[in-house]
């Protein structure tokens, strides 16, 4: 049934269908209009008999979910940015404790400046938790993988929290027509969720042990192996996804052009489509470029990018984060994955607190890499000299 | 199995332990327990060896409040209610500090959860760092007797107003001194449907510098002193206290504790004696205790 609905809805309406148990939530910091579109169900009596409660803090409302996930109950958040930041210590515990609740982070860039607008800070600062992590281009790609996300985590095989990257305001906020999911079809794929462990009187069990030095590193062994396994279950999901739905999204990676081509552009996200349109231009130029989307980012593919990057000889990375002191996080896994390998080396961080990418930008930098007039290394996309922007 | 041990590693004498074999005996076992980390949590739930016989969890030292609703939420949507009580152990540094903005949400969306706060009046895991519950005099490695100040400056955190403030229905004070009162309390708790508050004492061996055998004793004189007022609330109103026969003077409950030993002979010890005697007195006559 296709719709014109907002990028928050898209993913409102495929939690519903995932039948969730207990929905806990705090709106703001920044506001998140998908938990507004769950309350609305919940008033509504859509939700059948899931409890959905606004909690006093993000904290709060992963710590509400840890607390149902392991009574067994099918659990979602939606959050971003600070919100994200201050749900890591939950996130953290959840992902040792192997509970697969599942959340859609809406990225925002981080204080300070206080800034409410889009880009991958948030998330990346989450990269060592423990979390799967996917990122979406697009609203209806969003829509698609939140049952996909359930069906993962929940994985006997893997029992991981899944955290869904969408960009703020990028995609949340646009409307657009959405192919939206029947009720027949998630149910299809995603069967009730049936944990393996859970809290109950009948079988009284310990959950969340200290483990002293001569057990936690086994602990930390197993979540590793989890991960390792979950890359596997991950791309198993998204086949049969594919072929229940019609709708192939590909794979933890998706390439285009990249056999011939001499430059490979990443990108992640959002500003994907707008790498396409340039790549694409290009290569109708007789320029040999290609395009690399990563989609899954933890566990992360590295395998399959050092396959796909091992004959190129110009990797560039757009990215929309930095780890301070050194350069932008995509491209220093990239870099890692394609150890042994000498191509050289380029990433940009672009888009960051929300501004504009135009896809001049992109054509330059892509130009100017390809045409060897930029040093190898970490740059910033176009910034004007602090002291112009400073009053 | 039993509820609650054997193999915990709790000093001798522990107050915390006491009050669990009490709380989980008046539930028969039919409970969830979300402990904070703490005390209780590091001598109970080491890997391979737990102590408890009920389903526990125990996730961060913060959030038990939150946890425990999530518990009760999933119950509700599961429809397995009739499972058992979900009820919260934690400390009171976890209680009155760190955890008490998800102490207030449950609270404040009424969760059907009994929060036990197992009050030991300091950070006694990590070897007595002062809390919000810590009374005031009292000797911690963070309000430690110097030249110029008598150990904790300040009154002890006033929980079971903050508790009532929310519109808790059930509200109430125990200690290790009675274990018939705790159990009684913590079944009238389980009748009542939403959010329950039970702080009970439990003297600290280590921390308050006290012979394993003089748990109760300390226990007791507390509750004798009015220093620990035995109360109970239901629906905001005061509905039930411990009557003192003869009540003593705090000198009697500081004098065997290392940690107000100080203040016998600190140059502002006497001042802070009869702040504490004023406290006694003020409780005395808030909850009408002499007999």
């Amino acid at each position: 049934m296709k719709k014109v609905v907002r990028g928050f809805y898209s993913i409102a309406y495929s939690v519903k269908l995932c039948r969730p148990d207990v929905i806990a939530a705090y709106p703001i910091t920044p506001q998140t209009e998908i938990v507004e579109n769950l309350a609305k169900m919940y008033a509504d009596g859509e939700l059948g008999n899931c409890e959905y409660v606004t909690a006093e803090s993000e904290f709060g409302a992963a710590s509400i979910l840890v607390g149902a996930s392991a009574t067994g109950a099918r659990t979602f958040t939606a959050t971003c940015s600070q919100g994200l930041i201050l749900m890591s210590e939950v996130l953290i515990n959840a992902a040792g404790m192997r509970l697969p609740i599942v959340l859609v982070n809406t990225n925002r860039a981080l204080s300070a400046p206080l800034s409410i607008w889009n880009d991958h800070q948030d998330s990346m600062i989450l990269r060592d938790a423990g979390l799967m992590q996917i990122y979406v281009e697009t609203n209806q790609e969003a829509h698609d993988m939140v049952p996909v996300a359930f069906k993962v985590a929940e994985n006997p095989k893997v029992m991981l929290p899944f955290m869904i990257n969408m960009d703020g305001y990028k995609l949340t906020h646009a409307y657009e027509p959405i192919d939206l999911l029947d009720q027949e079809v998630v149910d299809s794929f995603l069967p009730p969720y049936d944990p393996p462990v859970y809290m109950t009187t009948k079988n009284p069990l310990t959950f969340g042990c200290y483990a002293p030095p001569n057990y936690y590193a086994e602990f930390r062994v197993v979540l590793q192996n989890a991960m390792e396994r979950a890359e596997k279950e991950l791309e198993k999901a998204y086949k049969e996804w594919a072929e229940i739905t019609g709708r192939d999204w590909g794979g933890h990676v998706v390439t285009e052009g990249v056999e011939d081509a001499e430059l490979i552009a990443i990108a992640m996200g959002s500003l994907t489509g707008m790498v396409r349109n340039v790549v694409s231009e290009l290569r109708n130029q007789g320029k040999k470029v290609g395009l690399l989307k990563i989609r899954t980012f933890r566990p992360f593919p590295a395998k399959e990018i050092k396959e796909i990057l091992k004959d190129v000889e110009k990797i560039l990375v757009f990215e929309r984060a930095v780890s301070f002191g050194y350069e932008g996080p995509v491209g220093m896994e990239v870099k890692s994955a394609c150890f042994g390998l000498t191509p050289e080396f380029y990433s940009f961080a672009v888009g960051l607190g929300g501004r504009d990418v135009p896809g001049e930008e992109v054509m330059k930098i892509i130009n100017e890499v390809y045409d060897g007039k930029v040093k190898q290394g970490f740059h910033f996309g176009t910034v004007k000299p602090f002291e112009e922007v400073v009053v | 199995m039993s509820y609650f041990g054997p193999g915990h590693g709790a000093c001798p004498g522990c107050g915390l332990t006491i009050a669990t074999r009490n709380v989980l005996e008046a539930l028969e076992g039919k409970c969830f327990v979300a402990n904070s980390t703490g005390c209780l949590e590091i001598v109970s739930s080491q890997y391979g060896r737990s102590a408890w016989g009920v389903p526990y969890i125990h996730s961060l030292f913060e959030n038990t409040g939150a946890v425990a609703a999530g518990i009760d939420l999933a119950l509700k949507a599961l429809k397995r209610k009739d499972e058992g009580k979900v009820i919260v152990l934690a400390g009171d540094g976890a209680t009155a500090d760190i955890g008490i903005g998800p102490l207030s949400g449950m609270f404040d969306r009424n969760h059907d959860v009994i929060y036990i706060c197992l009050d030991n009046e300091a950070y006694q895991n990590t070897g007595n760092q002062q809390s919000g519950l810590t009374p005031p005099g009292s000797n911690t490695t963070t309000t430690p007797v110097g030249e110029l100040l008598p150990g904790k400056v300040g009154r002890k955190k006033d929980m079971v107003s903050i508790a009532v403030a929310h519109g808790v229905a059930y509200v109430a004070t125990a200690s290790v001194a009675f274990h018939a009162d705790i159990r009684r309390k913590v079944r009238k708790a389980a009748e009542i449907e939403g959010a329950k508050y039970i702080q009970i004492h439990t003297p600290c061996v280590t921390g308050w510098g006290i012979d394993g055998k003089q748990t109760i004793l300390s226990a007791r004189l507390a509750y004798e002193t009015a220093l620990y007022p035995i109360i109970e609330y239901e629906n905001g109103e005061l509905t039930r206290v411990r009557k003192i026969k003869e009540r003593k003077p705090v000198e009697e409950y500081l004098k065997i504790q290392r940690r107000f030993r100080h203040l016998f002979k600190h140059p502002r010890g006497k001042e802070i004696i009869s702040m504490l005697q004023k406290i006694a007195d003020e409780n005395a006559a808030k909850f009408n205790l002499d007999v």
